[in-house]
């Protein structure tokens, strides 16, 4: 189940005046169950790169190789493709649009040419998998809340059951719970299911909690794809890009700088805390003696 | 001096038929009090469906409380006539920047409102200027639009309000959709029209990290405001906020599990700074403050040599913890 990008090249009304490079000569190969944060400023071509990764684009030039089979060959089943490597779009609650919630979570599965039992069965499966009760089957998908939608929307993709799970900023607009249960939705996804999930985010602290690895995109090329540990050492380079590491890890280096022995590439507050706690206890201890 | 004052306000969403039959009530505001002094930062927070939007679309007019009053600068926002004035005072900022930016060009973008309100033409060109120079987006006052990011968009938009000169501005959720960058310009932005032309500012959003600097929190909850202070008090009270679908920002959050761990932190803490300097004197200049205490301990280990030294370990900490906390409160109203 591994994505892999060879000289992924994008480029937005090519042989023209307005000719502009979206993505640029980018190639990487996922991790099989990986969970990858996607992040670079607004522009930097993180969109663009995910709708080439499930063939929704095609790249000006370079190669996408799903499970070792270039996605682009003669032949190639996309319409396969596109159900093992389930896309979400930003805000898909917007693109909910049939009368009840089960219906909608239907429509993906029944596309792809199941039985209207299959396709029910596979919609209150991913329903219950985003923690979506039995009594909203029947409800409007307007009468959910907003976090609802967004769960409910993220079934509709999940109901065809993909390898693959890439999501454009899941969690934008939520409020704080709503995006924790969203996140915390995924990640369980990804660990009960083993699924490689990408997910582009605008907040650094959330990739620093989630990800195994993050994909750093400035300008359409690909700057860093490494252990956020790693990533947000770089934090001086990442402000240039218009990024930034989480708070906490500037706490951390800030720390470090004025000679506390701590670990300043933390970037989660349960990290941090144990990182400050273990020098509290040793100084406890010492004055103890 | 009030610029806003919401007063008893209730207001109910209801889903009708095709016949026009009232299906369902939702009730979005209920008793919602709130008074907003003139030249004042307030970030409201609140989880989604808590009423902030319905509120903020009250404050200029685009819904009208069922029962109750809303004031902007002592219009009522009911009086059809006063409408446009209101407008004027008081202008919005929406969360998605591409559904608010309709000119081909920054400039005649930001022209639109004034325009729309018969301001001379000369005067266009001024306000126009200023209220670009205002967000600091001059330089792109002949770019299109679209051509520019998610927070210089919001930019845009947030000179298109200043064109009409307000005397507050309403932004709801203004940062949703931004990345790191854009985020930090539009706060920056606001905060300067607040503190240099003493815009008030009302700030609605999800991101903790932004109220920090405001001069005033308001928590809503179930169309009310539930919770009302300084930053500070509001982020002390880590419980209720959770319970109440909200967060506190991360520093505060480190700040809270540290002192739950029995680290003597005080509650409240915004800003890394802050946070940084407790470690530090509780971690280092804490060695040195075991030294300077060796000598007033001096006698003191003479009697824990006889098992009372834990003691002494727990008991240290707890001292500190009173006197640090006067500390930081006074170094943080500085």
């Amino acid at each position: 189940m591994s994505i892999k990008a060879e000289g992924l090249t994008y480029i937005y009304q090519a042989g023209t005046a307005m000719e502009s490079y979206a993505v640029r000569d980018i190639s990487f190969e996922t991790k099989d169950g990986e969970f990858i944060g996607l992040i670079g400023h607004t522009g930097s071509g993180k969109s663009t790169l995910i709708q080439q990764l499930n063939g929704l684009i095609k790249p000006t030039s370079g190669k996408i190789y799903y499970n070792g089979e270039d996605i682009h060959s003669e032949g190639y089943d996309m319409k396969r493709l596109r159900q093992r490597v389930g896309l979400v779009f930003q805000y898909p609650e917007y693109q909910l649009f049939e009368t009840d919630v089960l219906t909608d979570v239907k429509f993906g599965p029944k596309n792809m040419g199941m039985s209207d039992i299959e396709a029910e069965e596979a919609a209150k499966r991913a329903l219950k998998l985003v923690g979506i009760g039995e009594d909203f089957y029947k409800r409007s998908p307007f009468e959910l809340s907003g976090g609802q939608k967004r769960r409910a929307a993220i079934a509709g993709v999940l109901a065809m059951d993909p390898e693959v799970l890439i999501l454009d900023e899941p969690a934008a607009g939520l409020d704080p719970l709503g995006k924790t249960e969203i996140l915390e939705t995924i990640a369980r996804l990804h660990r009960e299911r083993n699924n490689t999930i990408i997910m582009v985010s605008h907040s650094m602290e959330d990739v620093a909690e989630y990800a195994d690895r993050i994909m750093v995109l400035d300008d359409g090329k690909l700057v860093y794809f490494d252990s956020p540990k790693e990533v947000f050492r770089h934090y001086e380079e990442l402000e240039k890009m218009g990024l930034s590491a989480p708070q906490i890890t500037y706490l951390m280096g800030d720390l470090k700088k004025r000679g506390l022995q701590v670990d300043d590439s933390v970037g989660t507050v349960a990290e941090a805390c144990r990182e400050i706690l273990r020098l509290w206890k040793e100084k406890e201890e010492k004055s103890a003696e | 001096m009030k610029i806003i004052d919401a007063v008893h306000v209730f207001f109910d969403y209801m889903r009708k038929d095709e016949n026009d039959k009232i299906e369902e009530i939702s009730p979005a505001l209920s008793d919602m009090n709130l008074e907003i002094e003139k030249g004042s930062f307030v970030c409201v927070l609140g989880h989604n469906g808590s009423g902030k939007s319905t509120f903020a679309k009250m404050v200029n007019g685009l819904l009208l409380p069922r029962e109750g009053s809303v004031y902007v600068a002592d219009m009522d926002t009911a009086d059809d006539e006063l409408l446009i004035k209101i407008r004027e005072t008081a202008g919005m900022v929406f969360q998605n920047p591409d559904n608010q930016i309709i000119g081909n060009i920054v400039e005649e973008d930001v022209a639109f409102g004034p325009e729309n309100i018969g301001v001379p033409t000369a005067e266009i060109r001024d306000r126009v200027d200023e209220a670009l120079e205002a967000v600091n987006m001059t330089k792109y006052k002949d770019r299109s639009p679209g051509k520019l990011s998610g927070g210089q968009k919001q930019r845009v938009a947030i000179a298109g309000v200043m064109a009409m000169k307000p005397e507050c501005i309403i932004l709801d959720e203004p940062t949703a959709m931004l990345d790191p960058k854009g985020r930090k310009d539009v706060i920056r932005t606001v905060r300067e029209l607040n503190k240099r032309d003493g815009i008030t500012i009302v700030l609605i959003t999800h991101y903790m990290e932004e109220a920090v600097d405001a001069d005033r929190v308001v928590v809503m909850d179930g169309g009310r405001v539930v919770m009302d202070g300084t930053p500070r008090e509001i982020f002390s009270r880590v419980e209720e906020l959770k319970a109440l679908r909200l967060d506190v920002p991360q520093i505060t959050e480190l700040a809270y599990e540290l002192r739950k761990a029995g680290m003597p932190v005080p509650c409240g803490i915004l800003r890394k700074e802050e946070l940084e300097e407790v470690i530090m004197e509780l971690l280092f200049e804490g060695d040195k403050g075991s030294c300077d205490s060796t000598d007033t301990d001096g006698t003191e280990p003479d009697l824990g040599t006889d098992g009372t030294e834990p003691d002494l370990g727990t008991d240290r900490p707890e001292q500190d913890l009173d006197t640090d906390r006067e500390d930081k409160s006074e170094g943080a109203c500085q």
